[in-house]
């Protein structure tokens, strides 16, 4: 075990890792910042210049920036009203009314401090619970991976949407992409139509690309809505005041974070369901659940660290069994799978020391994002005042050569304009998104786990329930499916 | 763009029966019971039942919700030229990028969008060449992704 944190402290303080968190602190730093702009795409954004690094720096690169990226969220949201990220959506109006009340520095610091905090939180679980979960996992079987991947994929539909139908319809049509090509047990070219770019599938990253960065560069340019103005003029010293809030409501801070890692964990629910739930949750046991939405600063502290927190969270199942916890990780994955540190638990014991990286890279991420994230509130007013109108441009041209870059293919330039398109439609007619990336993504575990269990039980379908940990997977699953439906009807009746 | 679900539900229906359709031609592989046809049918299945579900709800509904709603953009031509813009753009790109070459598309791509985007004529032309030549820079130099060269393949640096 030394041996191998010895090796990961070498390579997370290699110079070239170093230098490669600060500039993707600043680039996280920024696209949180700017309205518009959210993690996921951030993370989309940076995978093709990450496909040109070593492991490590390439997962130091997108840890750091999502961290950023999250915190900074809450400064548009503080000082325009608009959710630089949706995981800040939920304490935009409270932090505004504090802004218009003057105390806009107490906002943007409890913003920073706490989610620093909820980030070192989540990255502990993520610390303590993914090597033991590593160790039980190892004596999965297909029979309870199969069960996995169908909970995983069910909690998207059910529990991060408010609409499970629409939810069950994105998550098929991304089971249906991922059936494209030649990547299956049988081994039989599916959905080709003769064209050989499809015989391996449609790449993942292309598809990434294109529901995270082109679908928001489509909004931008279709957008009516006149541009937002700045209420304050300067922004003090965000620290003070943050010590004597951190001893105020320190169980806030505990459930929050606490909230924000265990909803990372479940696929599909990320940082911004983590922020609603949370900030929910502190209005419900608040002793001032009258002062909530007037300017309240406890609601900001308990989801500031949730948000935070499900980013650490969602790396759990992702690096244990390869399911993603959210959008963020989904990609994560893909960029894994490319750098040969294919996720799952075999992964703790074969490469240690590239897990111990990812938890060190964690724990940087979340200390260096309080002396970066104030220097980026003092230059927020110049971040806000960036021009959309040359910077949108630029990201799609962005998205067009970084997509080429992946395979130096123009099909999956056209794949990136189809994925985006479907993403913008779908998004506007109340279509959660988050299903189909996870039924692309898992969608090649669920059949192969099904079709070798289906093989070996012979086709009995009671198999799928005869070992201890599938059957309660099993078991779980069915309840999520049908205990909605039952409760209705005795409601009903 | 707002359609109502039961549009969505027919495109869905007809998606699901398609692909039911082909997976039936899909060979089965000799001692077993299952083939490549089973998980994208079963997966066609589900969505054909949703997409009948989402068709009655979407009827149901239809005295509340129009078939399809055109968004507040398009109405603006701006807006809506700039939908245009973009698309075509990226498709432009797709398919002359190659015989053109990457500089003069990005170019071309770039001054378009920023020009509907309200930069000014001067600024998108000056601004749109720095930033093709930039991303230039750092894919095809320092990154090392063959961007292609096109019309400019005699003067390639």
């Amino acid at each position: 075990m030394w041996t191998a944190l010895m090796q990961a402290f070498g390579m997370v303080f290699e110079p070239y890792t170093l230098m490669v968190m600060v500039f993707a602190s600043l680039f996280g730093l920024f696209v949180g910042a700017v309205p518009g702009l959210t993690a996921t795409m951030a993370t989309a954004l940076l995978v093709p210049v990450t496909f040109f690094m070593a492991p490590i720096p390439a997962i130091a690169a997108i840890v750091t920036a999502t961290a950023m990226a999250i915190f900074s969220g809450d400064i548009p949201g503080c000082l325009l009203r608009i959710p630089g990220t949706p995981a800040s959506a939920a304490y935009t109006d409270e932090a505004y009314a504090m802004t218009r009340k003057g105390q806009a520095e107490v906002a943007l610091g409890a913003g920073l401090i706490f989610s620093a905090v909820g980030g070192l939180f989540g990255t502990a679980v993520l610390i303590l619970a993914a090597p033991a979960l590593a160790d039980f996992a190892i004596q999965f079987s297909s029979f309870e991976y199969f069960w996995l991947v169908l909970l995983g994929l069910t909690c998207a539909v059910f529990i991060t949407s408010d609409r499970p139908l629409k939810g069950i319809i994105t998550l098929i049509l991304g089971l249906l992409v991922a059936c494209v090509g030649l990547g299956n047990p049988a081994g039989f070219p599916r959905f080709t139509f003769g064209n050989s770019e499809m015989m391996g599938g449609i790449g993942m990253i292309p598809m990434m690309i294109g529901m995270f960065a082109i679908s928001e560069v489509i909004r931008y340019v279709v957008d009516t809505s006149p541009p937002a103005e700045l209420v304050v003029e300067k922004v003090g010293n965000v620290l003070t005041g943050q010590w004597e809030l951190a001893k105020k409501y320190p169980i806030q801070i505990l459930r929050g974070s606490a909230l924000g890692t265990a909803v990372g964990a479940l696929p599909g629910a990320g940082a911004d369901i983590a922020a609603w739930m949370s900030y929910a949750m502190s209005k419900k046991f608040s002793k001032e659940p009258e002062k909530f939405g007037t300017g309240h600063i406890e609601g900001i502290v308990e989801s500031g660290a949730a948000n935070n927190s499900a980013l650490a969270g969602a790396w759990i199942p992702a690096l244990v069994f390869g399911i993603p916890g959210d959008s963020i990780t989904a990609i994560v994955i893909g960029v894994l799978y490319m750098k040969n540190m294919n996720p799952g638990p075999t992964l703790f014991t074969t490469q240690p020391q590239n897990i111990y990286a990812v938890f060190l890279l964690f724990i940087i991420a979340n200390i260096i994002m309080i002396p970066l994230g104030i220097l980026c509130i003092k230059a927020s007013k110049r971040i806000l005042k960036v021009p959309r109108n040359i910077l949108m441009p630029l990201i799609l041209l962005f998205c067009i050569v970084g997509t080429f870059a992946i395979n130096n293919s123009l099909f999956d330039v056209g794949v990136m304009l189809v994925a985006g398109v479907v993403a913008y439609l779908l998004e506007e007619n109340e279509f959660p998104i988050a299903p189909a990336i996870l039924g692309v993504v898992l969608g090649g575990m669920l059949e192969e786990n099904f079709i070798t269990s289906m093989i070996k039980s012979d086709g009995n379908l009671m198999a799928f329930f005869e070992r201890p940990i599938a059957a309660t997977l099993g078991v779980m699953t069915l309840l999520v499916w049908f205990a909605p439906l039952a409760l209705k009807r005795m409601r009903r009746s | 763009m707002k359609v109502n679900d039961a549009v969505f539900g027919l495109v869905l229906t007809t998606l699901g029966v398609t692909v039911l359709t082909v997976v039936q031609s899909y060979p089965k592989i000799p001692g077993q019971q299952v083939g490549p046809a089973l998980f994208p049918g079963l997966i066609a299945l589900g969505l054909s039942i949703c997409g009948v579900i989402l068709m009655i709800r979407g009827w149901l509904n239809r005295s509340k919700i129009a078939w399809f709603e055109a968004p507040e953009w398009f109405h603006s031509p701006r807006h809506r030229s700039g939908f245009g813009i973009l698309m075509g753009g990226i498709i432009f790109y797709i398919a002359a990028s190659n015989t053109i070459g990457f500089l003069p598309t990005a170019w071309l791509l770039l001054v378009a969008l920023m020009l509907n985007l309200k930069v000014n004529l001067v600024r998108s032309t000056v601004l749109a060449l720095l930033i093709a030549l930039a991303v230039h820079f750092a894919l095809y130099k320092l990154l090392r992704v063959p961007l292609p060269w096109g019309w400019m393949a005699p003067i390639a640096w």
